[in-house]
């Protein structure tokens, strides 16, 4: 068994064939196509702008915080810049990234199937994610908001004057573009597999989309029920949740984390999934224990929504409601800890290919381990009270969010990028870019630890002086890390000219979207595809390519 | 640079500091040490068994059960000890010590205010005694803040709906950090001060520095200006009920529900009277809200508390 064998197709013969992109031509096709691979790309050039927006307010934030002083920015500026940062990263890049591009382009490809089960709601989630967004950028022209990504009342509803209304309707109308695209995913999942492709045959990918879905379409409706209350209470004065009406700001921000809490699992679940992918694909076998992976996907979105008072231990609940809740937030650390156990034991006696999906994978598990156990620090009730609302939960969120989802859409946008472009990235410039995202991330948010533990509070535009030194670290990291984004945005747009063609199967890795070309075609496959092996079966997934390719 | 510019440990300045620290410090090395041993593992079986030609293919073996049980059962102990280390804690600092001092605390945008029972009122500075427990009572003007002493390693939310309390034992004379770590507008990074601990002596001078009448008799005033006493006259014939001895005591309503007569049952009973209304009494309270801000509320409070039952000691 040659790896020759492993690049070649089973299920169409690319020459002869146009593909989803040279299908059709003129704006008007990709504005109203109905084809998911198309909408993965519309929505890869959102979620990129939106990045470098989020990203624009994060640069200034790290040069106004080298000086104690505020300095560069007022504190009006700087609060808004922090806000915004929040709401364009979580709402409009967070969320959807790899959902909306990766799982759109790759998960009906995954499942054998010519597109998503609901193609114009899939349309239409895009068309819902444009409008928040533009109403999200005319905020910001017109003056933006500075409440915080978390809306907090009594001041989001009476103290605030800037624009919290607009900020929350586009992040309850953002909503429902995640909601779409999760109803879609779920029903696309159950109906419409291969032939021959069970439950137990998917990718681990398409588990982890399958529990996002569940988060997606269960929680995000509280936000949109949580935010409309907002909207009404400072927009009519129905009390709420401010006092002096009778409300109580404490029953906002439980229902504001019922949501919040479990979004977090809608971006690092599917996160978990492309680790999968990619650690398969590039030890070449299968993930060790399949099975707990899958499920943990599973015990992670339902645990997920327990947890959420572990946010408000120091906001005003009781000591017994704390203790139940840091008791459960426990519990979910455990299916992820499986995950990077598994992950790691699949490196055993495995095949491993040192490209950069693996450097990116290999990254993303180790920050998504710091992430995760000092998650373990913030549950443990009596620590809580001293780190929380300081540096200390800023670093512990970012390794998570952008150490955890940011490297894994990395790896997985370099894994799939042959598959959708059909031309390879260039590996050396890859690697650089990997070493240089994970150096640079690293020196950013190591520091802002320290910087929490000696009690540095969040969301200071000005800070004491004994915090400088770790906070010019900071930005000197944050420096780094942005030439470590930069990079990527030049090289692949090179690669789509300058780069070698990809082929069918560049990784020589086992699973339905490498059984067809790159890039494929409009309908995916030309005939259904049979499954006949498990996910990463390798042996079974040659024997099956090979037993075509001899007919 | 001096090292002092440069700290990379906070102050211990209370008596749970040192708990905090040590759970903290067993927590390091625990999760440290497991992560450490992850990162070193994925380094080294992606080193050795790195592709090769004779290995173009991965062997394929599949995973003994005992491993995955061990490591889900490993990690939940190890769990169930920083869970329980940390409520502990958690319990002590939610357990108020009897002989605490008073003291009471109003955030508003963007200043701390605080009041002793003695009468002293100061701006974003806190004088306390050294080893002796300090409550602190506390409400917000406006939006939520949070009251964070960094070398204490306590905070807690103050919010605009009800009064909360902390309370912390300072262990080393010096001056520490206070700020606010709930973000609160615009100079959300300017709400801080600093907490003087002082020895017991030089805490007593200070009181003794001329405040303009306790804190009760300050209330006592307001009590007379809000024409409180045109109702709560303290004796039978009054149409409001009689306040004194009232605090702490269990006090039936007009809906047979029980209730304990605490700070947040005061401070309602003045802001929304109407809400729990004691039995045998009609609600004809009028409501205060928005005529006693929170620093003359506070007075109030400590009026109504200093009001012992006729005959009880005092």
């Amino acid at each position: 068994m040659t790896t020759a064998t492993l690049h070649d197709v089973r299920f169409i013969e690319p020459e002869k064939t146009r593909n989803y992109i040279n299908h059709d031509f003129g704006v008007l096709s990709w504005l109203l196509t109905r084809d998911h691979k198309r909408i993965a790309i519309l929505y890869l050039f959102s979620v990129t702008i939106m990045f470098m927006l989020g990203g624009f307010f994060a640069t200034m934030m790290r040069i106004e915080l080298l000086t104690p002083e505020g300095d560069v920015l007022t504190s009006d500026t700087y609060n808004k810049f922090f806000t915004l940062h929040g709401v364009v990263m979580v709402f409009f890049f967070l969320i959807p990234v790899i959902p909306a591009v990766l799982g759109n382009f790759i998960l009906p490809i995954m499942l054998g199937a010519k597109d998503l089960a609901f193609p114009r709601i899939n349309l239409l989630s895009w068309y819902v994610y444009m409008a928040a967004a533009v109403i999200g950028l005319y905020v910001i022209i017109v003056g933006g908001v500075d409440t915080g990504w978390t809306f907090y009342t009594p001041f989001s509803t009476q103290y605030s004057n800037t624009h919290v209304f607009g900020t929350t309707f586009a992040g309850f109308l953002a909503g429902f573009s995640s909601i779409l695209t999760g109803l879609n995913f779920m029903v696309t999942i159950h109906r419409m597999r291969a032939p021959g492709l069970t439950w137990y045959r998917l990718p681990l990918f398409v588990w982890a989309m399958y529990a996002t879905s569940i988060v997606q379409l269960l929680a995000t409706p509280v936000l949109a029920i949580t935010l409309v209350m907002l909207m009404f209470e400072r927009a009519f004065g129905v009390g709420i949740f401010d006092p002096a009406l009778g409300g109580d700001p404490v029953l906002y921000q439980h229902m504001f984390w019922f949501y919040s809490h479990p979004a977090v699992y809608i971006m690092i679940l599917p996160a978990m999934g492309v680790a999968s992918e990619v650690v398969a694909a590039f030890t070449r076998k299968k993930i060790f224990g399949y099975k707990f992976v899958a499920f943990s996907s599973l015990a992670i979105a339902f645990l997920g929504f327990l947890v959420w008072a572990h946010h408000l231990f120091v906001a005003g609940i009781s000591v017994y409601s704390a203790l139940i809740f840091a008791f459960l937030s426990y519990f979910v650390a455990v299916p992820s800890a499986i995950k990077v156990f598994n992950w790691t034991a699949t490196l055993y006696k495995a095949s491993v290919s040192w490209q950069t999906p693996m450097l990116y994978i290999m990254g993303f598990i180790g920050l998504f381990t710091i992430g995760g156990v000092t998650g373990l620090f913030l549950a443990a009730l009596g620590l809580d009270v001293h780190v929380t609302d300081t540096y200390f939960v800023v670093a512990h969120f970012h390794y998570v969010m952008v150490g955890g989802v940011v490297m894994a859409y990395l790896a997985g946008i370099h894994y799939w990028w042959p598959k959708i472009t059909g031309r390879m990235y260039p590996e050396w410039w890859a690697r650089l870019a990997a070493l240089l995202v994970f150096v640079g991330f690293n020196l950013t948010f190591l520091p802002q630890f320290v910087l929490g533990y000696l009690g540095m509070p969040r969301r200071y535009h000005a800070y004491a002086p004994e915090f400088q030194v770790l906070n010019v670290m900071s930005s000197a990291g944050a420096s780094i890390l942005a030439v470590g984004y930069a990079l990527p945005l030049v090289y692949l747009i090179w690669s789509l000219k300058g780069s070698r063609k990809a082929g069918p199967n560049p990784w020589g890795a086992a699973g339905l979207e490498w059984a067809t070309s790159s890039p494929p075609p409009k309908e995916n496959f030309h005939e259904t595809p049979v499954v006949t092996w498990d996910a990463y079966d390798y042996p079974q997934f040659l024997k099956a390519m090979g037993e075509t390719q001899n007919v | 640079m001096m090292l002092s510019d440069f700290p990379l440990w906070p102050e211990q300045a209370s008596s749970v500091a040192g708990n905090v620290d040590a759970l903290f410090i067993f927590m390091c090395i625990v999760c440290g040490g497991v992560s450490l041993l992850t990162f070193i593992l994925i380094f080294a079986l992606a080193i050795k068994y790195r592709r090769r030609p004779d290995n173009e293919l991965a062997e394929e073996k599949e995973p003994p059960g005992w491993l995955e049980a061990g490591w889900i059962i490993t990690p939940f102990i190890i769990f169930m000890v920083m869970f329980v280390w940390g409520a502990w804690l958690y319990f002590r600092l939610a357990r108020v010590p009897d002989d605490a001092l008073d003291v009471y605390a109003t955030g508003k945008q963007w200043m701390w205010k605080f009041q002793h029972p003695t009468g002293q009122r100061e701006i974003n500075t806190l004088h306390v005694p050294v080893n002796r427990p300090v409550k602190i009572t506390m409400a917000s003007e406006d939006v939520i803040h949070s009251l964070f002493f960094p070398a204490f390693r306590t905070k807690m939310d103050v919010l605009p709906s009800r009064y909360r309390s902390m309370w912390f034992r300072a262990t080393k004379v010096g001056r520490y950090h206070i700020f606010c770590a709930e973000y609160c507008g615009t100079l959300h990074s300017g709400m801080i001060g600093w907490v003087e601990v002082m020895e017991p002596t030089d805490y007593q001078k200070w009181l003794a520095g001329g405040p303009e009448g306790s804190l009760a008799s300050q209330g006592e005033i307001l009590f007379q200006k809000y024409a409180c006493l045109t109702c709560h006259t303290g004796d039978a014939t009054g149409r409001g009920p009689v306040l004194q001895g009232l605090y702490g005591r269990q006090v039936e309503l007009a809906d047979n529900r029980v209730v304990t007569a605490d700070d947040n049952y005061i401070r309602e009973s003045i802001l929304n009277p109407a809400a729990k209304v004691v039995k045998g009494f009609q609600p004809i309270m009028p409501t205060f809200q928005g005529q006693v801000n929170e620093d003359d509320l506070i007075k109030l409070l400590a009026y109504v508390k200093s009001l012992q039952a006729k005959g009880a000691k005092p």
